[in-house]
């Protein structure tokens, strides 16, 4: 855990295997990702094929272009899910942007608006997937079983006052969605103090 | 504590659009309930102070209504904490600061979708990646079969729950012509594959996921039987981790063994099968027991991509003349009264397999001697059945007498035939 911050092993290797051009590898990135990039897409553009399409092309970019990716930046996945981001609002925007043209609904401002909340609602999604798993699972029990702190301390065995800590940074993490950082960069500890 | 005045920071927070609460009751969008202080009480209201001394509330310091922060704005603790909160964010303005981010912060929690991915997308994005830069080292096209069935059976364990990872699943298969069945559950299958994949890995190499457990022969049964008597508790979900890494390896490592690779041996105790054709059977294997586990659990599975189908069918009718000469041996087959001897290569006495649906075909089995040639011309039979329908009945899940097969022929070469498909199962 103290290591956090050195891409694990697993990445590098990885990013050896793409650029030698090993088809097994793109299957085991595929399998690691898919899910990852598929449901972000989906959560920025609402649409089944069109989240499909976006996985089609992130893949096709990694796979094209193994050296866009530095280890050195940090964990691929985060670099995936940046990508997958990037790509996603982009589509967004042109959709809408298109659609603005043709049949002249809603305002520039509108469409600004629907493109960032939906920026910010991928950005939670991938803030709740990545963040640690104690902490996620307090924000489950609290949020969706509707539990109260005291109950998800007894159903994790842990303190109450651990309980409540792991709300509260569970919540500051996810906060830092709205932080108009570039798309997809660690969610780090922005507001956990 | 809190100054009657203070209240602005509260009131600014309820009317800036947070996440919605309406469904909780007793947080309404209006002001909460004040709990009055014992002697702001009666110069707010007028009323005549209450008999008994006020109930004895909590005293709540700085540090616990900070810490209170994140579940009250999941509205996750007592009435109490919440009032006693709430009072203090009218005088804490950082305290306020922060519970008006955590409360935006709930709104942005989404239950996650169902990631059901369609397993068919895997497939169409590899390949357009392939096209757009040819691999330098390909999976060679007889492993490709593998690696999407043990793609699609970690698709179906993604969102397994401890109750799925328990459920109880039957195994069935032939032995003889007997129904044989073994009681396990989803995560012994998926030991079950792990120890029998492993008779692959260990040909090419790789680590033996049985590790120092002794297997009294290295057949499929024994070494699955060996696994599961070494671990002291019953399989659990952590099985997946080791049987997906070796999967991949599996995979990984076929790719570099290049276009001969594919001929080595692979001991399986009794029998060796080349390499291309143990990692068609490993795939067919994954995906019989990936329906035995769907089952199990009550999801929809559906069959394999008809070209990783037809191979798995082109498989086992190429093992069929040899099972047939088993049974014969075994006493189980007909000693064939009007059998003719051929000469090795010679065309013999066939019968004609025709399978139906997508992944189809046709395949001449001859039926004397593993050795002769299916030949049209020396047509005995033919025996019309549905690919699926028989794949499970060389997996031992469909009775040879109750394969639902059209038939035109000599009948004992026709059951000899459906009984040396079911006689490909084993556990």
């Amino acid at each position: 855990m103290a290591k956090r911050d050195v891409p694990p092993r697993w990445d590098r290797k990885m990013q050896q295997r793409l650029a030698r051009g090993e088809a097994a590898a793109l299957g085991e990135l595929y399998d690691r990702f898919a899910s990852l990039v598929h449901g972000l897409a989906h959560r920025v553009l609402g649409d089944e094929s069109a989240a499909d399409r976006i996985t089609r092309e992130v893949f096709v970019h990694v796979w094209e272009h193994p050296d866009s990716y530095d280890p050195k930046d940090g964990p691929l996945r985060t670099w995936v899910a940046g990508l997958t981001h990037r790509l996603a609002v982009q589509r967004l925007r042109a959709t809408e942007t298109a659609a603005l043209a043709r049949d002249g609904s809603g305002t520039a401002e509108e469409l600004e608006q629907r493109v960032r909340s939906a920026a910010v609602a991928a950005r939670a999604d991938y803030i709740v997937q990545s963040m640690p798993v104690p902490l996620r699972s307090a924000l489950e029990r609290a949020y969706f079983q509707r539990r109260d702190y005291r109950q998800a301390a007894a159903d994790l065995g842990i303190t109450e006052d651990e309980a409540r800590r792991r709300l509260r940074l569970g919540l500051q993490l996810l906060s830092t969605a709205h932080d108009t950082e570039a798309p997809g960069a660690p969610p780090g500890s922005g507001g956990a103090a | 504590m809190s100054g009657p005045d203070a209240s602005g920071a509260y009131d600014d927070h309820e009317d800036d659009g947070g996440p919605d609460h309406g469904d909780e009751p007793g947080r309404g969008p209006g002001r909460p309930p004040r709990i009055p202080m014992p002697r702001a009480s009666v110069e707010d209201n007028g009323l005549p102070l209450p008999a008994p001394p006020p109930p004895e509330r909590p005293v709540f310091e700085h540090p616990v209504l900070k810490s209170l922060l994140g579940a009250w704005a999941l509205a996750a603790c007592s009435a109490e904490e919440a009032t006693a909160v709430e009072e203090h964010l009218g005088s804490c303005g950082a305290c306020a600061d922060e519970a008006r981010r955590l409360r935006e912060a709930v709104g942005l929690l989404q239950r996650p979708e169902s990631l059901d991915l369609d397993p068919g997308l895997r497939t169409r994005v590899l390949e357009t990646c392939l096209e757009r830069r040819p691999p330098r080292i390909p999976v060679p096209e007889w492993a490709a079969a593998y690696d999407a069935e043990t793609a699609r059976l970690d698709a179906l364990l993604q969102d397994f729950g401890d109750a799925e990872w328990h459920a109880p699943v039957r195994l069935r298969w032939f032995h003889g012509d007997e129904a044989t069945t073994r009681r396990t559950t989803v995560a012994g299958v998926i030991a079950h594959l792990l120890s029998v994949d492993g008779l692959v890995a260990v040909a090419l190499g790789l680590d033996d996921p049985l590790g120092d457990v002794p297997s009294a022969r290295p057949t499929p049964a024994e070494r699955t039987e060996a696994f599961w008597r070494a671990s002291h508790f019953p399989p659990t979900r952590a099985v997946r981790a080791p049987w997906r890494e070796q999967s991949h390896n599996l995979v990984r490592t076929v790719s570099f063994t290049g276009g001969g690779g594919g001929r080595m041996p692979i001991p399986y105790g009794d029998f060796d099968l080349p390499l291309h054709d143990a990692m068609l059977d490993r795939a067919f294997e994954c995906w019989v027991h990936a329906e035995d586990i769907a089952d199990a659990v009550d999801y929809p599975f559906d069959p394999p991509s008809p070209r990783h189908l037809h191979r798995m069918i082109d498989l086992a009718a190429r093992m069929l003349p040899t099972a047939l000469a088993h049974r014969r041996q075994a006493g189980l087959a007909a000693p064939a009264h009007h059998r003719h001897l051929v000469a090795a290569g010679e065309p013999g006495r066939s019968l004609r397999l025709e399978i139906e649906g997508s992944g189809g075909g046709e395949w001449l089995i001859p039926l004397d001697s593993p050795a002769a040639k299916g030949s049209a011309e020396h047509e005995v039979a033919h025996v019309a059945l549905d690919g699926v329908e028989f794949c499970r009945l060389a997996a031992g899940h469909v009775p040879p007498q109750e394969a639902a097969a059209g038939q035109v022929g000599d009948r004992e070469a026709i059951r000899d035939v459906l009984f040396a498909a079911a006689s490909l199962s084993r556990m």
